[in-house]
């Protein structure tokens, strides 16, 4: 069985961010940069399928600027087999990515599509799902289990009651949560195979999708600064302030 | 406490652009060395420095190491795990001949994954330290049957070495050791002696551990030229290869340390019971030829050690400024928030002097490193030869001054901490303790000198000494070219510097066979000269590279500028020592050597 993962080029969880002057997004020249960790976890899960002989070959993706091969060398160190790099410097959305990946997953027929839930950067939490519907496949998003026998696949999946466990048929897209697995650290002789592994790019035209951002960013801008506390006199005033300022009741009007 | 994070861009910064990583990826055996190669290895050891090694870099201290009655040694918890996990993913064979399982990348990879090891936890870093000083020592002096052995097995880390040479009678005189080899008559010895100092001697990570032992042979000529090296293994090796009968080598005790508690220092016992069964290394008689060699890794290795430590402590002391507020700075704003200490002028100099030391010995270990793998792998022999010759001169310097480089950094370290630094839960009084027995381990500071000195300056009159003060003056002169006012600052302070290492090179030549002792009075500072120098030419070549890639239009502004600032700094507060140490070296025998022993 063929799987695909798909690994995002992020900063790393470590940086403390910067917003751009213009308020057009975050600064991330020369900022350090890591595979997105539910990526890692994703990756993980390909390579314990493959090691349990369920998945055969395990083919890396990414999307971004030539950078991103650096990402996609990680995936291989830790036991993908092969890489495909979009390249392109345009800036990608979710949506956008669901299209490419849709193309590659036409072309390489994998049995199951493998992604981190969300990336760390946007958290946009969109790509597994928009790629399940582009494709008509099922979806299992933020496992924390993952089990294929007989050409399906049961997963466990965090949601905000607790877990709940579904079965699907084959191909599907699984995004992975962070309790699926404990990422591997990749051994030195992987990192050094790693460059004879193969490592295809292709750019957005050549899969024949448009990528033009369908969203505008407006303002990016940090989280209001934490102000002092206040001490208030009586009942009435402190109701009136959470009413009014911190805005997380709503109180009757009489 | 914050957790280790590898300087990774500094260190490509200075394998590529000062060490020459592209050049050394040329040599035969070192293609697979490419930047990008590098910087995978460096990434993944970085996750694996901060992920594992480093939370158990305070277990390991506070716990130390155990020796039950009955001889075994018991390391702090999690470091048999960790230790199993640094062998299955390979980082023991990184550097090791392929042709035993290693992967044969060259010192200067190494140099920066070691560093890391270190600075996340060095007394962890030693195990696979002294494991290769036992390989080299096999390798390049062993049997073809005494390498297929023992070899595959200590480049994997199944098992781990030591080095036995101290005794109590003989430390920096390994002249005087005493431990006594007797053929058997098979091609076997059996040993007796004892040894102290034994670095990790006995422990629990390993099914054996290999000790290498200097010993004298019955009839051996006296003093260095009587003394031959010994493999002597905790576990007599099978024919098959597995670890059998319980040889007669026993831990007696183990040293209680001022610091790197974690890493069990061992009193070992040799033949107390019958004699340990050894196997000779090479030749009789040659023990002491066949250290020397192996001197010059052991030594570069250490000084690396203080390299880590001094950007550890740094990191550390870094950070707390950052976030301490302790009093409104001279010259702050009154109606703003208060700044971190950072922004206090003292505090901010010992953080920029920490900073600049750091980088100093850094630039100085990876540029040495580079010119051990020339001179071990290119094909020309000329430039083998002055490779070697350089790489040669560096070695004392890296070892002996970028671990006195070290306490200072550390002991900064724990003054911006004030009175937390001397709290142990900081943690920057454990790097104070754990950097302390750089200078002496592997050869003191003064044995360093006077190997500069006596070594490698008077031996060749301080031809070697004059061509790498050449290449100083190289970038002294392109600083001095620049229009640019801090760059000619850079130089002018470089040139001083220069030119007081070189008044001492004649000062040396002229008078070492006339007045050894008085020349030698003033080697360790001497020694500090040629670091400063040295480690200052190293910075000064960052700041041209630094000025030309941000007129480049380089994008990482922010770290370029801090090169060039930083090379400021130690310009200004390191090299301007240069003049003064001159006159301590040409002029301070006097007062040294005047009293007699016994009025001193």
């Amino acid at each position: 069985m063929k799987v695909m993962v798909a690994c995002k080029r992020v900063v790393d969880f470590n940086v403390k961010v910067r917003i751009k002057p213009d308020g057009t997004g975050v600064d991330t020249a020369n900022v350090k940069m890591s595979m997105n960790p539910f990526d890692e976890i994703a990756v993980e899960e390909a390579v314990r399928l493959k090691e349990k002989g369920v998945a055969g070959e395990i083919v890396a993706v990414s999307c971004g600027p030539a950078a991103c091969h650096e990402t996609l060398r990680t995936a291989l160190a830790l036991g993908a087999d092969r890489a495909i790099l979009v390249q392109t410097d345009a800036e990608l959305q979710p949506l956008a990515v669901a299209k490419l990946l849709r193309v590659l997953v036409d072309r390489e027929h994998p049995q199951l599509v493998i992604a981190g839930k969300q990336a760390i950067d946007d958290d946009s939490n969109q790509v597994g799902q928009m790629l399940a519907a582009l494709l008509g496949w099922p979806q299992a998003t933020y496992a924390s289990k993952v089990e294929i026998a007989g050409g399906r696949a049961r997963v466990t999946r965090e949601i905000d009651g607790g877990t709940e466990t579904i079965d699907c048929g084959l191909p599907a897209v699984v995004t992975a949560d962070l309790r699926l697995n404990e990422p591997r650290y990749a051994t030195l002789p992987n990192i050094m195979k790693a460059k004879k592994k193969p490592l295809e790019a292709v750019t957005p035209g050549a899969l024949g999708v448009d990528v033009a951002p369908r969203l505008s960013w407006i303002n990016v801008a940090e989280p209001p600064r934490r102000k002092g506390g206040v001490r208030v006199a009586t009942v009435h005033e402190l109701v009136a302030k959470l009413s009014d300022e911190a805005k997380v009741i709503e109180q009757a009007r009489t | 406490m914050i957790p280790y994070q590898a300087p990774l861009a500094e260190m490509r910064f200075v394998m590529t652009e000062l060490a020459g990583l592209a050049q050394v990826a040329e040599l035969p055996g070192f293609e697979d060395a490419t930047p990008d190669t590098a910087a995978a290895i460096l990434e993944e050891a970085a996750k694996f420095a901060t992920g594992i090694l480093d939370p158990l870099n305070r277990v390991g201290d506070r716990e130390g190491t155990r020796l039950a009655a009955d001889g075994t040694v018991t390391t702090p918890s999690g470091f048999k795990d960790a230790y199993r996990q640094f062998c299955e993913l390979g980082w023991n064979g990184l550097a090791k001949n392929p042709h035993f399982g290693g992967q044969g990348m060259p010192l200067l990879v190494a140099a920066a994954v070691d560093e890391m090891w270190n600075a996340a936890n060095m007394a962890f870093e030693l195990a696979p330290m002294l494991t290769g000083g036992a390989i080299e020592a096999i390798e390049r002096n062993g049997s073809d049957a005494l390498k297929l052995a023992y070899l595959p097995k200590m480049v994997s880390g199944e098992w781990t070495g030591t080095m036995n040479l101290t005794e109590p009678q003989a430390g920096s005189d390994l002249a005087a050791v005493r431990t006594r080899a007797e053929p058997q008559g098979d091609g076997s010895y059996r040993l007796y002696g004892n040894k102290i100092f034994i670095t990790y001697g006995e422990h629990d990570l390993t099914s054996n551990i290999v000790h290498l032992v200097l010993a004298r042979t019955p009839g051996a000529p006296a003093g260095t030229k009587g003394i031959s090296l010994f493999v002597v293994p905790k576990f007599v090796v099978n024919p098959d290869g597995s670890p059998g009968a319980r040889n007669d080598v026993r831990c007696v005790s183990l040293e209680h340390k001022l610091g790197i508690h974690a890493s069990p220092t061992a009193v070992l016992a040799f033949g107390d019971a019958g004699g340990a069964v050894g196997h000779l290394v090479g030749e009789e008689n040659r023990g002491l030829e066949y250290m020397f060699v192996m001197m010059n890794q052991a030594r570069f290795g250490v000084g690396m050690q203080g390299v880590a430590i001094a950007d550890r402590a740094w990191q550390l002391a870094r950070s707390y400024a950052r976030e301490r507020i302790q009093g409104k700075p001279a010259g702050a704003a009154k109606d703003a928030p208060t700044p971190g200490i950072v922004n206090h002028p003292d505090v901010r100099r010992m953080l920029m002097t920490m900073r600049a030391l750091a980088e100093a010995t850094r630039a100085l270990g990876y540029v040495t490193a580079a010119a051990l793998d020339r001179a071990s792998h290119h094909p020309d022999p000329d430039a083998r030869r002055s490779d070697l010759a350089f790489a040669e001169l560096m070695i004392p310097i890296v070892k002996g001054w970028s671990t006195e480089v070290a306490q200072k950094v550390a002991y900064l370290g724990v003054q911006v901490h004030g009175g937390m630094g001397f709290i142990e839960e900081t943690g920057a009084a454990q790097f104070a303790r754990d950097a302390r027995i750089t200078t002496i381990y592997e050869g003191t500071t003064g044995i360093q000198a006077n190997d500069l000195v006596g070594r490698k300056i008077v031996r060749d009159e301080g031809r070697t000494l004059a061509v790498a003060l050449g290449k100083a003056r190289d970038a002294q002169k392109a600083l001095a070219q620049s229009r640019d006012g801090t760059l000619a600052a850079i130089g002018s302070r470089l040139g001083a510097g220069i030119d007081a290492l070189d008044d001492c090179r004649r000062y040396v030549t002229e008078n070492y066979r006339r007045d050894p002792r008085g020349v030698l009075a003033g080697s360790v500072p001497l020694l500090e000269l040629a670091g400063i120098v040295f480690g200052g030419a190293q910075l000064a070549r960052a700041a041209l590279v630094a000025t030309s890639r941000l007129a480049a239009g380089d994008t990482d502004a922010a770290f370029m500028r801090a090169k060039i600032v930083t090379a400021r700094h130690f310009a200004d507060h390191v090299l301007t020592k240069a003049a003064g140490l001159r006159e301590v070296i040409v002029a301070g025998a006097a007062s040294v050597l005047a009293l007699p022993d016994d009025e001193v």
